[in-house]
């Protein structure tokens, strides 16, 4: 989230678009009925199903999974047309005014330096067009056709109102509906709030979903502002704290990332990272990127790390594929190229796409280990559990370790939510049976392989030896030792210009504008840095106190980065520093600095100086055009699903993500709409959180059994009656279960077609106490978002035949 | 479920006792069910089971969101989903916690015929109190909003208790605490029918011209009460009746019948015992004998 | 069983095993019934062991009630039939309550009294027995719809009182007329009293040479 979960109450309209707020955060949700009731706001549901958040909003609008896209490069194209949007802020905030070099273009369906055999782009002439300084050039008047806004006005004019409801099959009247509800935020003292969550990140264009939305956003005046924002509301408790501190193969805490195998010297590492300022006087943050290394680097290797070993460059991983993502990961098992698993915390069985895939993959391992307070599908992927789990023991030669975790009500530690907050919290009760915290397992499995390859070496022992392990108990260190590492410390007493001590050697550092380059402190997490201090532990303060009840509560628990609660709030501002929203002011410039109830995303600089809002942009603006940041082009552009039940009407010659990578034996298991001729798509359901909470009866009560939905038309042409048993199948498996026929999905026209759409929630598998199900991702197909290669659960082709009650 | 101090009673069951009735200066509470405002997430539903330490059966797919499938006597709230197409043709997915209303005038106690098994305290709540459950299940006869279930393991009835235990030592019942949209509110009946007004004014605004409250008359008012977009129809949100009262049968039942039958028989005790006394019993007389005994021989004469 | 010389078998002994246990299961079900139909009589639940016993065993009874008033059915059917006798008898009922013999018509085996009581509770037992299923709410709690068991609860109740005013009738009528009680008890009566009160089921019974208490039919031995 740029904003909070409270800040939501500040919006005038909430779009819940690709997400299901009600269901799947129904505590967070509470901002939202307190946005209508307290501030009048409208509620916005786009969505392929009438869900529960849909019950409680002013407007739904119906939306064939995998075309938002389309839906919202309409919206912008009608922002742009009806010219509803806050023009000082795109002007001052975007680079709507910065002009792109000749040479790029778009072309149907494909940007220039596209490689049809590679699958990607070469991105060279995604770029501004620059002076000799190296600084973009501007035509503020927008007069210059290779402004981004013209380019971006051109890029949309396809999608017409028509288009858009023959491509989404939302009704054009319901569509214009929307599109004014956009247009009504405009003004500067309207605010929107996108809320969103897996709807859009799983989807092979999930990056540009979001990126679409941002733009809006960018356009109505509404990143930065109280009541606006791009709000990700994250799946898991602690699913934010995953990211933040670089649980992904190609990151490292606070949102660096590993060096790839063609940057050999740590000079060469460094090269791509230090985003030099594409405008006169901007901040472009990223210039740190050297202080956040170096010092993360002396948090793990400590003393070993010096000037002399380039900061221990040389023992970080090098990337040979952009990303070892879960798609990658187990097309390696199942060639029989990855031997070993350590999950921790996870349950590929039935989180991953393709289960049959995953399930062989498992079973072609030569060891699997088990991390986890649950006894996971995964730990028993060998066990034959019937039609869900049809695995023959006697072929399987996998050793499973099953290691019982504790769970989050068992240790203290830090949570880090939606909205950025680290949250600790206390252990309540003592684990069961010889459970264990993840801390002690990894310690006892570092010394046992520290000591053995202390012992008999190998091919490269040294990362290990030289990790730092500087814990009070060794064996078990304690979460607060962990906490005060991430956020970092003086190894040297740190002195101003002048000589002055700030911070001594040994004390916890303030934040990360302490960090330094030259060894002289370290920090596990430069996000993290100031969650520690001195003072204590910020993120166990439980101060509520809100002032003008604004939805900032600045003393509770410790928001990064540097407690900050509403990212680039300086356009909260205008540029001469007042705020465009007097009533709902975040900080501003009171003459001699800037003020507020929130910790300025900003420098010190004075308005007149001219320093863009986002400091992270090496522009200082928020970026209309993405330049080189995604792989499948500067602008957002519809493709249809890898699996999908219509042609692509923009560009029938590119019909899916260009970029996007597919193995060949993925690809060969690609279905088509005429042997499965319905949309699949996958959801949770609130009673469950995904496939944990089966195990507790309570849950298991409240939705015992899996089943999938159906509208009423398709039960009706294929004689399905209510709660009738139904064979849902794809060309990778078949699921046999119940269906729900149910009003709530109604079929869509889609380029003249009735297109149907069954929903498959999530929840059931073979463990547990509710009742055994197939799990969704037996239909999910095995390809991701070309960026993030989050797997493309939401659309996908099925059939759905009625069949007989499996005998029990 | 919790059997209070006996002076906070103000109803009591089959009892000719007139319940002491001296709490009576006590605020009246009500829960507020806003149902425009609820999700369906079945928090209340958890909170429910978790705070009475209920744990039915793990049930099956019926073809609807509810789950269990009705109440039972370890369900004593349920969501009720209801698809409904709307005059304008638009869906509308309205949600419906279900469970005691809490009646000011309650069916259930009236029916029942255990002394004290079935109480209202003075601040409106209706509580059984199981240990005097007979299990005959005439409450169930007397709720119009079909509620109370009987256990087929100890043979007593149970329903929400609004939970009276939490409620007596100050704290809100459990499903609002557990509520995450504020959509169950717990207060004085005339806070929560003000704050109710101030609902149907926002509901009026966007649209729904006939939101309201729902506290209905035919049962004195309720101690539970919804805010309802539709409130000119009710039994949209799953069967909520339209106009709730104690029916016909069971008033006269409870009401008309009690006294008649007790002097219908007592006079023909009465009857039969002054006969006794006026006229006396009606013995043979020597005169029947000698007349029989002379049938028998004329009769065995001709033989 | 063997009967005193001169006596005349009133009712038979398995009649009379009949009606006790008819009569028996009524007494215990108007002792349930009424502590569960009024809040002054809860204390008779007492007798059964407690509120919960009394609820309980109710229908149980009522079911052999049933059973045995079925029996009662077959052994006293045909001498129940209505005549124009009863209409004469019922004619004459004021001379009758005040012990007059004069002017009160013979009557069979029967007087239109003791037909109504059989009668009336030969419709009131089924109707009660039928209502009592549909408020048994352990087996038929769900079976009927909730408007159907009230309807059913208000019936039984009516039935059942207008039982017990019968009953209450019935019982008196047995103490008030001399000789009947052991008419059911020990099973015989004397001449006379068949002579006073059925006095054409005496000349039915002497014109058969029957001992009682049905005129022997042709052909049976004597």
């Amino acid at each position: 989230m740029t904003n909070t979960w409270q800040d939501i109450k500040n919006a005038n309209v909430v779009v819940v678009m690709g997400g299901n707020a009600a269901e799947a955060h129904p505590c967070g949700f509470k901002w939202v009925i307190e946005a209508k009731i307290e501030n009048g706001a409208k509620l916005v549901v786009i969505d392929p199903r009438f869900t529960r958040t849909a019950s409680v909003a002013d407007v739904y609008v119906p939306i064939r999974p995998g075309a938002d896209i389309a839906f919202l490069s309409g919206v912008i194209r009608y922002l742009l047309e009806k010219d509803q949007i806050q023009h000082e802020y795109v002007r001052a905030y975007t680079n709507a005014s910065l002009i792109v070099k000749d040479g790029f273009g778009f072309e149907d369906g494909l940007f220039t330096g596209y490689d049809e055999e590679k699958r990607t782009y070469d991105k060279s002439s995604w770029d501004y067009e620059k002076d000799d300084q190296g600084f973009a050039k501007v035509d503020d008047t927008w007069q210059n056709p290779r402004c981004v806004i013209n380019l971006l006005r051109k890029h949309v004019d396809r999608y017409t109102p028509e288009m858009v409801s023959r491509i989404c099959g939302a009704p054009q009247d319901k569509f214009l509906q929307i599109c004014e509800l956009f247009a009504s935020c405009s003004p500067p003292d309207k605010a929107l709030t996108s809320l969103f969550a897996l709807g859009w990140t799983q989807h092979s264009v999930g990056a540009q979903n979001i990126r679409t939305m941002a733009m809006v956003q960018l356009l109505l005046g509404n990143i930065g502002v109280a009541g606006g924002g791009m709000n990700a509301l994250r799946g898991h408790s602690n699913i934010q704290g995953l990211t933040d501190v670089g649980l992904l193969s190609n990151a490292m805490p606070g949102y660096l990332t590993l060096p790839r195998d063609t940057e050999v010297t740590f000079d060469e590492y460094m090269k791509t990272r230090l985003f030099k300022p594409l405008r006169p006087g901007q901040v472009s943050y990223w210039q740190n990127y050297r202080k956040f290394f170096v010092s993360f680097q002396k948090a793990i290797y400590g003393a070993a790390a010096t000037a002399d070993n380039d900061w221990a460059y040389d023992w970080l991983p090098k990337l040979d594929i952009p990303l070892y993502d879960i798609i990658a990961a187990f097309e390696m098992m199942n060639k029989g190229e990855m031997n070993g698993y350590i999950c921790q915390g996870f349950n590929p069985l039935q989180a991953f796409p393709d289960k049959g895939k995953i399930r062989a993959a498992l079973g072609k391992l030569k060891y699997l280990v088990v991390m986890d307070p649950l006894d996971t599908e995964t730990s028993r992927f060998w066990e034959n559990f019937g039609p869900q789990n049809p695995s023959d023991p006697a072929s399987i030669q996998t050793e499973v370790f099953q290691l019982p975790t504790t769970c989050f009500a068992e240790e203290n530690g830090a949570l880090v939510n939606s909205a950025r907050w680290l949250q600790w919290h206390w252990k309540a009760a003592p684990p069961p049976g010889q459970a264990q915290a993840d801390i002690w397992i990894m310690s006892g499995l570092f010394h046992r392989l520290r000591e053995m390859y202390r012992k008999d070496g190998g091919a490269f022992p040294d990362p290990l030896l030289n990790l730092t392990w500087d814990y009070i108990n060794p064996v078990d260190p304690d979460p607060e030792e962990v906490a005060k590492e991430m956020n970092g410390r003086a190894l040297a007493d740190l002195k101003d210009a002048s000589g002055q001590i700030l911070v001594k050697a040994g004390q916890q550092l303030d934040g990360f504008a302490q960090l330094r380059d030259d060894g002289t402190t370290m920090s596990g997490c430069w996000i993290f840095s100031g969650s520690y201090t001195e003072k204590g532990n910020q993120m166990a303060r439980r101060d509520a106190s809100d002032p003008r009840e604004a939805g900032i509560a600045p003393d509770w628990a410790w928001a990064w980065p540097a407690n900050r609660r509403i990212l680039y709030n300086r356009a909260s501002a205008d540029p001469a520093g007042k705020p465009w929203n007097p009533a709902k002011s975040i900080i501003e410039w009171n003459g001699s600095k800037w003020v507020g109830l929130d910790v300025p995303d900003y420098t010190a600089a004075a308005p007149s100086e001219n320093v863009g809002p986002f400091i992270m942009n090496s522009e200082g603006m928020g970026r209309l055009f993405a330049l080189d940041q995604m792989v499948e082009g500067p602008f957002p552009e519809h493709y249809e699903p890898f699996e999908s039940p219509s042609e692509n009407v923009l560009h029938p010659k590119v019909r899916n993500n260009p970029a996007a990578r597919v193995y060949a034996d993925d690809r060969a298991n690609f279905g088509t709409s005429a042997d499965f001729p319905y949309v699949g798509t996958t959801y949770r359901l609130t009673e469950q959180f995904h496939f944990w909470t089966k195990h507790a009866l309570i849950n298991a009560i409240l939705q015992p059994e899996e089943f999938v939905e159906i509208g009423e038309a398709l039960a009706k042409e294929k004689g399905i009656e209510q709660a009738g048993w139904v064979r849902v199948s794809c060309k990778r498996g078949a699921m046999i279960c119940k269906a729900y026929v149910t009003k709530r999905i109604k079929p869509m026209t889609v380029d003249g077609k009735p297109t149907h759409v069954v929903g498959v929630p999530l929840h059931w598998g073979f463990t547990g106490q509710a009742r055994k199900g197939y799990g969704a991702n037996t239909l999910t197909p095995s390809v991701g978002d070309a960026n993030t290669q989050t797997p493309e659960f939401k659309a996908f082709l099925v059939n759905v035949e009625k069949v007989a009650a499996p005998v029990a | 479920m919790s059997n209070l101090q006996s002076q906070d009673y103000i109803r009591i069951s089959a009892t000719t006792l007139t319940p002491p009735s001296v709490r009576r200066h006590e605020q009246e509470v009500a829960k507020l069910i806003d149902v425009t405002r609820c999700i369906g997430c079945k928090a209340c539903q958890a909170a429910c089971m978790e705070w009475n330490d209920l744990r039915g059966e793990v049930g099956h797919f019926e073809g609807t969101y509810d789950n269990p499938l009705d109440l039972d006597p370890n369900t004593w709230t349920l969501m009720r989903f209801t698809e409904w197409d709307n005059d304008q043709g638009n869906l509308e997915w309205l949600i419906r916690k279900d469970g005691c209303m809490h009646c000011e005038d309650p069916g259930c106690l009236k029916a029942c015929p255990a002394p004290g098994a079935i109480v209202q305290y003075a601040n409106g709540i209706v509580d059984f109190i199981s240990e005097n459950c007979i299990g005959c299940g005439y409450c169930v006869k007397g709720c119009p909003f079909n509620i109370p279930r009987v256990s087929k393991v100890d043979h007593k009835s149970y329903k929400c208790t609004l939970c009276s235990d939490r409620v007596t030592v100050g704290r809100e019942p459990a499903c609002v605490k557990a509520c995450p949209t504020g959509a169950i509110m717990f207060g004085s009946k005339s806070d929560m029918t003000a704050w109710a007004g101030e609902r149907v004014i926002d509901l009026k605004a966007r649209g729904f011209e006939n939101a309201g409250l729902y506290d209905p008359p035919g049962v004195g008012g309720t101690h539970v009460m919804y805010v309802l977009h539709h409130a000119d129809r009710p039994s949209l949100y799953a069967g909520l009746p339209d106009n709730p009262k104690i029916s016909a049968l069971v008033e006269v039942w409870k009401g008309f019948l009690k006294p008649l039958a007790v002097a219908g028989v007592a006079l023909a005790a009465v009857a039969g015992f002054f006969h006794w006394i006026t006229l006396g019993p009606n013995e043979v007389q020597p005169e029947d004998e000698a007349a029989a005994a002379k049938l028998i021989n004329d009769s065995q004469g001709r033989t | 069983m063997s009967y005193p010389r001169g006596t005349i078998v009133r009712n038979t002994t398995a009649a009379r095993i009949n009606h006790w246990i008819t009569a028996a299961c009524f007494v215990l079900l108007m002792l349930s019934g009424l502590s569960m139909f009024h809040p002054l009589l809860f204390f008779l639940s007492a007798l059964f062991g407690s509120g919960q016993w009394a609820r309980a065993i109710h229908p149980w009874i009522g079911c052999v009630l049933l059973v045995s008033y079925a029996g009662l059915i077959v052994q006293f059917w045909r001498d129940n039939f209505w005549n124009w006798d009863d209409i004469a008898w019922m004619a004459a009922i004021v001379r009758v309550l005040r012990n007059e013999e004069e002017g009160v018509p013979e009557v069979g085996r029967f007087n239109a009294g003791q037909k109504f009581v059989f009668w009336s509770m030969g419709l009131l037992v089924p109707a009660l027995f039928l209502t009592g299923l549909v408020i048994w709410e352990y087996y038929f709690g769900a079976a009927t719809s909730i408007e159907t068991q009230r309807a059913a609860a208000l019936i039984h109740s009516y039935a059942a009182i207008a039982a017990i005013i019968i009953w209450i009738t019935h019982v008196y009528a047995a103490i008030w007329v001399r000789g009947s009680m052991r008419g059911m008890t020990q099973g015989y009566v004397t001449p006379g009293w068949a002579w006073r009160h059925h006095r054409k089921w005496l000349r039915s019974l002497v014109a058969t040479g029957s001992p009682g208490p049905r005129p022997r039919r042709a052909g049976e031995n004597s």
